[in-house]
């Protein structure tokens, strides 16, 4: 190191090269991406200061990277104004300045390239569903497999009606923007529309008060649709609290003093999962839960009857309601998960293959996979 | 068809918008989406006047109904009512004066002393139980009844010891074992239920914002 600096203090330092100024791709603008080949000093160097000259020739100290880093990030430039950069290599009093880079200008980009894999994908996955729904709208049967969790729900409600105790459901603890909220109100529908015609009392704690809007809502629609309006109970589908374990302690005091025979979690859970479900356990109750939450998804499995395994969640109120149109967009689903293993397969072997001599150009292929 | 039409038609014209915005890096697409996010904190505030009317008709009815543990509702609204007459005119800083004394003497009631010493230990009690449901529920799970049990308990176990120090102890491939297990069967079931759920999620959404799913608008057709 010493005898670095010994030579540099006698021969003076090389200067950085080749640097290379252009605006960054697919952004929102107000950013220019340097790049610059090292000093041949650079071992015996403190530092990089990066000199952003304007339209105006005015030069300005934008930014200083440490020796043996060859890029910089400009975040403090306008849009559709010209500048170009030098780099200056230091060490204490000795400095080397680069060539001026080529003139870099930032503009505001109004499509995201590198997104293009994302938007072949959405074509291709909402053909396959818009496909299936056509089909399914032509008359034509769909196998879809059977899901014992939701096979299990007409038979929860009976059991429920005949002890004489009400049905707890639980939505999740998510807001309404979560589509596995949305999935759990669907159900919910479903659910309601049952215990309106057996004439059972539902209960539905919300931990959210737009998703208590919208459940409401839902509940009593289901309950019209039946031909029970008068069943309706408005007190049964209430806002409890926005705190995740306010709420967990009110519904688990509620399994406990309202003892339910059936105990519905669907949506998003955290934390709480087990506390609820193990509190549902020790009543005796029956308990049905999805979610697609992979990390809570192994308490419910441990501690519930059945269980639907995240994309099962979606697929309930299709499932439950055997309208056609649903139906039709499961099988969509399906297919897309037949397209997601086929290119799981292709990009491995491209992957494989890039890396043999000459079929390099392989990459190029497999990188448009990559999501950025 | 007022009721259903014009909120499928907002959620058409939403929905397209979010997704077309998604692939348009421009600051007026960016401008577009934080104003929406906006647009979601402002509905959530306004629909906490909902709840909070719910709360009330819920405690208020079991109340007056005499339904059992009555009494938890009576502590409910109680301290729903205290805690919003605190915060409302006592304010949210404790050095800053206010409408109501929030002290009286050495004994502060402040807003933020309630949440700090009420809110927060409960929520800590309510998590801590976390633990025995967790050691119940294991024991439950971990239960050789049959062979998938079986697998699931020697997978467990070989986990829970090789990611302690004492698993190492015992033979110091254990810990490396162990990390095969999450990083490579638990990985790849992990990833499985994933893509079903990313697919699910594209279905869901397609079919709400085009109006095949209409369960979200109180059901009905």
């Amino acid at each position: 190191m010493s005898f670095l600096l010994a030579v540099c203090f006698i021969f003076g330092i090389g200067p950085p090269e080749a640097v290379k100024a252009c605006d960054r791709p697919n952004d929102a603008g107000k950013c220019i991406l340097l790049s610059w080949k090292l000093s041949p000093d650079d071992a015996g160097l403190k530092s990089y200061d990066i000199v952003r000259t304007d339209a105006f020739g005015k030069d300005t100290v934008v930014g200083s990277v440490p020796s043996g880093i060859g890029s910089f990030t400009d975040e403090s430039v306008r849009d559709n104004v010209r500048y170009t950069y030098r780099v200056v290599a230091r060490q204490d009093s000795l400095r080397a300045e680069s060539v001026a880079s080529g003139i870099a200008v930032s503009r505001a980009q109004w499509f995201n390239k590198a997104r293009v894999n994302v938007l072949v994908a959405l074509v291709i996955f909402s053909f396959l569903v818009f496909y299936f729904i056509r089909h399914a709208r032509a008359g034509r049967k769909l196998f879809i497999r059977r899901i014992a969790g939701l096979d299990a729900v007409e038979e929860a409600v009976g059991r429920a009606t005949e002890m004489g105790r009400p049905i707890l459901y639980v939505p999740g603890l998510a807001g309404i923007s979560q589509i596995s909220t949305i999935a759990a109100l669907n159900i919910l529908s479903e659910v309601a529309k049952k215990t309106a015609k057996y004439g059972t009392d539902l209960l539905v704690p919300n931990r959210d008060p737009i998703v208590y809007t919208v459940a409401l809502e839902m509940v009593k629609e289901a309950y019209t649709e039946v031909g029970r309006p008068d069943m309706f109970k408005k007190e049964n589908v209430f806002f409890v609290s926005d705190n995740q374990f306010a709420y967990a302690a009110a519904v688990d005091g509620m399994m406990v003093r309202e003892k339910p025979a059936t105990n519905f979690f669907m949506g998003m859970f955290w934390a709480e999962s087990l506390i609820l479900a193990e509190t549902g356990a020790a009543t005796g109750a029956v308990q049905i839960a999805g979610t697609d939450s992979v990390h809570q998804l192994p308490f419910f499995i441990t501690a519930c009857d059945h269980t639907l395994i995240g994309e099962e969640l979606y697929a309930a109120s299709a499932y439950l309601s055997r309208d056609p149109l649903l139906l039709g967009s499961l099988k969509g689903q399906d297919w897309g998960k037949v397209v997601i293993l086929a290119v799981l397969v292709a990009g491995s072997i491209l992957l494989v293959l890039s890396g043999i001599k000459g079929l390099s150009f392989l990459h190029v292929i497999y990188s448009f996979f990559n999501i950025s | 068809m007022m009721k259903q039409g014009i909120p499928r038609l907002l959620c058409l014209v939403a929905g397209i918008v979010m997704i077309v915005q998604f692939f348009i890096p421009h600051p007026i697409s960016e401008k577009i989406f934080s104003e929406s996010l906006r647009w979601v904190r402002i509905i959530s505030a306004f629909a906490l006047v909902l709840g909070v009317r719910s709360i009330t008709v819920h405690h208020g009815t079991r109340i007056i109904r005499k339904s059992s543990g009555w009494g938890y509702s009576l502590v409910a609204l109680v301290a729903m009512v205290v805690t919003a007459v605190i915060g409302l005119f006592g304010g949210v800083d404790p050095h800053a004066t206010a409408l109501l004394p929030t002290s009286i003497g050495g004994f502060s009631f402040h807003l933020q002393v309630l949440y700090a010493n009420l809110m927060v230990p409960l929520g800590a009690t309510m998590f801590s139980i976390l633990a025995f449901y967790m050691a119940s529920a294991a024991y439950r799970s971990f239960r050789a009844r049959n062979k998938e049990a079986t697998v699931l308990l020697v997978a467990a176990f070989i986990v829970m010891i090789g990611m302690v120090p004492i698993g190492s102890a015992i033979w110091p491939k254990l810990p490396d074992i162990a990390q095969w297990l999450l990083n490579v069967p638990s990985m790849a079931a992990k990833r499985g239920i994933l893509f079903g759920i990313a697919l699910g999620s594209v279905a869901t959404s397609l079919k709400i914002i085009l109006g095949i799913e209409r369960g979200w608008l109180g059901g009905g057709k």
